[in-house]
């Protein structure tokens, strides 16, 4: 008897039964599923963070105040404030930057006639929307002259019109708020960010950074300078700038460390996609847990089948089926189930993923390798836990077996 | 006359735990071709272990066994699935069908076995379903047959690789007394085109069936003789 007719005859027992070959099956197809569904999670989360990432800016380098150092022991990051709107200028100047945009931000009391909220102020300058690729749903940023002016000009976000104006689609542009007591006017609303990690993005308002600092906060300190390099492949080199800019800024003798650090977008990215790859890694191994119980599973009827089928197997025997054929007779069969169990948890794994993409705010994104090793995997449990089961009833007596009720 | 059946002093022994059960204690019979024999006997006579031996399924623990020329003492497993593959037709009393199997691919699973093409598979599988006088209800499972056509189905099956001897372990053990008589003059007709028949039954009325009788108790034989009266079953109708 050859392999096709072995074949043939293992599928034909498959399709027989077909409860039992679908409860064989489905351990498999859930562990599949689980597999395929969970890492494009994974991955999906994976990609929306570093897009975030992207999306704070292009070319982004952050520059935050340093670690203030008492006694040889250093302190937290921003411990010193030692950033000031004149570094930004002397960054400004340098020919490797594009933009530079500087930040201070502070919770205030917001007020529209009986409505109020506390909301995040930020200051800014003109260069924001360009550093920090931020569009406007309506009106207009604030410009360079009503920086220099420290005009009392918002522009605001949509949650804020929301909570203000009791309706997100509010025609706001005109109308007065208080910030603190002080007037401001509405120019412009920040198209919606969505929120991330809970945190609502759209909950802030931006003021001139020097009406925030000179006639809010009262304060002569910026918290960070976001600056945009004129090109990806000058980072390296803005950055160098920016540091012997800042220190001629700070006078700084060649020996003292700096008084500030700077981040690059690339270095959030890694730090990001380190952690997102670590969870990726958990849920795929929570999966793969699954997809062995499945596979468990599979030894399991399979051993019930040798049981329960005791019977036809001594006909076979009987009949002059050798040890040879029947192993794999039930070889084969745990092998297509396996297989079948693992085609049909691939589909349900990319039609998981679609769904869950659909319907939820998560996003899936199904990669190659995960298909892969599901499909690869299967086939593996259908050998390894097929092979005990496929043993026992080849080596089954065929008096036995016959008597076998 | 070739006999197709030498047995030399047969001993079985089974163990269990430390008694020694002598199934068989020394048996000695020859089987001819052509030959309709009724192996008789009481229940733990031995019958059925030496319906096991010469059926291949098991091995005597000593003695010598020969089927159509061929030396069966000493077979492997493997020797001896391809021996009742090839040489031995089983009929059971429970007809020991496959179930959810269509009758015809009950047929034709020893052929299956043996490597015959897919074709002349059905084609002999249909043709010994002709002889058995079922060539209807050919696609139907066994559960969906009576008794007495399952029994067909095993028959033809047992047929399909035209075996040198056909082993009926109380062939009509399950059925009534009218199927059984059909049963019979099915084996009767093969007997009489040639076929070497052997029939385990504890049914005297069966044994008179046969040509010779040979009866068994404690693991011997104690009788062995032609038929002296012997019946002859009514041609059937063909069974629809």
């Amino acid at each position: 008897m050859n392999y096709l007719e072995s074949l043939r005859l293992s599928l034909r027992s498959v399709k027989v039964n077909k409860m039992r070959s679908f409860l064989t099956a489905l351990g498999i197809i859930i562990g599949v599923a689980a597999v395929i569904t969970l890492v494009a999670i994974g991955q999906g989360a994976s990609n929306s963070i570093s897009d975030q990432i992207q999306g704070l800016g292009s070319n982004l380098l952050i520059v935050s105040p340093g670690q203030a150092t008492q006694g040889g022991i250093k302190l937290g990051a921003g411990s010193l404030n030692t950033l000031t709107l004149d570094d930004v200028n002397a960054i400004s100047k340098l020919n490797t930057v594009s933009a530079v945009s500087p930040d201070v931000r502070k919770t205030a009391q917001v007020v529209y006639r009986n409505e109020n909220s506390s909301t995040s102020i930020e200051g800014t300058n003109a260069d924001y929307p360009k550093v920090r690729s931020t569009d406007l749903q309506s009106g207009r940023f604030f410009s360079k002259f009503e920086v220099q002016g420290q005009a009392n000009v918002a522009v605001v976000g949509t949650d804020v019109v929301a909570n203000l104006f009791g309706d997100p689609s509010a025609q706001v542009i005109g109308k007065k708020i208080e910030v603190n007591q002080m007037p401001f006017t509405i120019i412009g609303i920040l198209t919606s960010q969505g929120s991330v990690g809970g945190m609502s993005s759209d909950d802030r308002i931006i003021i001139p950074v020097t009406t925030a600092m000179n006639r809010l906060f009262n304060m002569s300190k910026v918290s960070t300078i976001f600056v945009s390099a004129k090109s990806s492949d000058l980072m390296d080199q803005a950055q160098a700038d920016i540091t012997s800019a800042i220190r001629i800024q700070h006078n700084l003798p060649p020996k003292e460390d700096n008084d500030f650090q700077i981040t690059s977008q690339a270095q959030i990215l890694n730090t990001a996609q380190g952690v997102t790859s670590m969870m990726t890694a958990l849920l795929a191994g929570i999966a793969a847990i699954s997809l062995v119980v499945g596979g468990i599973g599979i030894m399991n009827i399979m051993l019930v089948s040798v049981t329960e089928r005791t019977r036809e197997i001594g006909i076979r025997k009987a009949i002059g089926a050798t040890r040879g054929i029947i192993l794999r007779q039930f070889l084969i069969e745990s092998v297509v189930l396996s297989l079948a169990g693992g085609i049909i948890g691939i589909l349900i794994g990319l039609g998981g993923s679609e769904l869950i993409s659909r319907l939820t705010p998560l996003t899936a994104k199904v990669s190659l390798s995960p298909v892969l090793f599901a499909f690869l995997f299967s086939m593996f449990v259908g050998i390894v836990f097929g092979v005990y089961p496929a043993r026992k009833a080849a080596s089954l007596n065929p008096i036995d077996a016959l008597r076998y009720e | 006359m070739n006999s197709v059946i030498q047995i030399q002093d047969l001993k079985k022994i089974y163990r269990i735990g430390d008694q020694e059960i002598h199934a068989l204690r020394g048996v000695s019979v020859a089987i001819h071709e052509g030959e309709f024999v009724a192996i008789m006997g009481p229940s733990g006579s031995g019958k059925s272990t030496m319906m096991n031996v010469i059926g291949c399924l098991d091995k005597p623990t000593s003695g010598e066994y020969f089927l159509d020329g061929q030396a069966i003492s000493q077979a492997h497993d493997d020797e001896l699935a391809r021996i009742r593959n090839h040489k031995i037709g089983f009929v059971f009393q429970s007809f020991n069908l496959l179930p959810r199997t269509e009758a015809v691919e009950n047929v034709e699973l020893p052929m299956l076995y043996a490597g015959v093409g897919t074709k002349e598979r059905r084609r002999r599988a249909l043709e010994a379903l002709m002889a058995v006088g079922l060539s209807e209800r050919i696609h139907n499972k066994p559960n969906e047959l009576s008794g007495g056509q399952q029994q067909r189905v095993s028959i033809a099956r047992a047929l399909a690789n035209e075996p040198v001897i056909l082993l009926a372990d109380e062939p009509t053990g399950a059925l009534d007394t009218r199927t059984s008589m059909e049963i019979m003059s099915i084996f009767q007709r093969l007997n009489d085109a040639g076929k070497t028949v052997i029939l385990v039954t504890h049914e005297p009325d069966i044994a008179q069936y046969a040509k010779r009788i040979v009866r068994f108790r404690d693991g011997q034989i104690i009788e062995d003789g032609p038929v002296m009266d012997r019946r002859t079953a009514a041609l059937p109708e063909e069974v629809a």
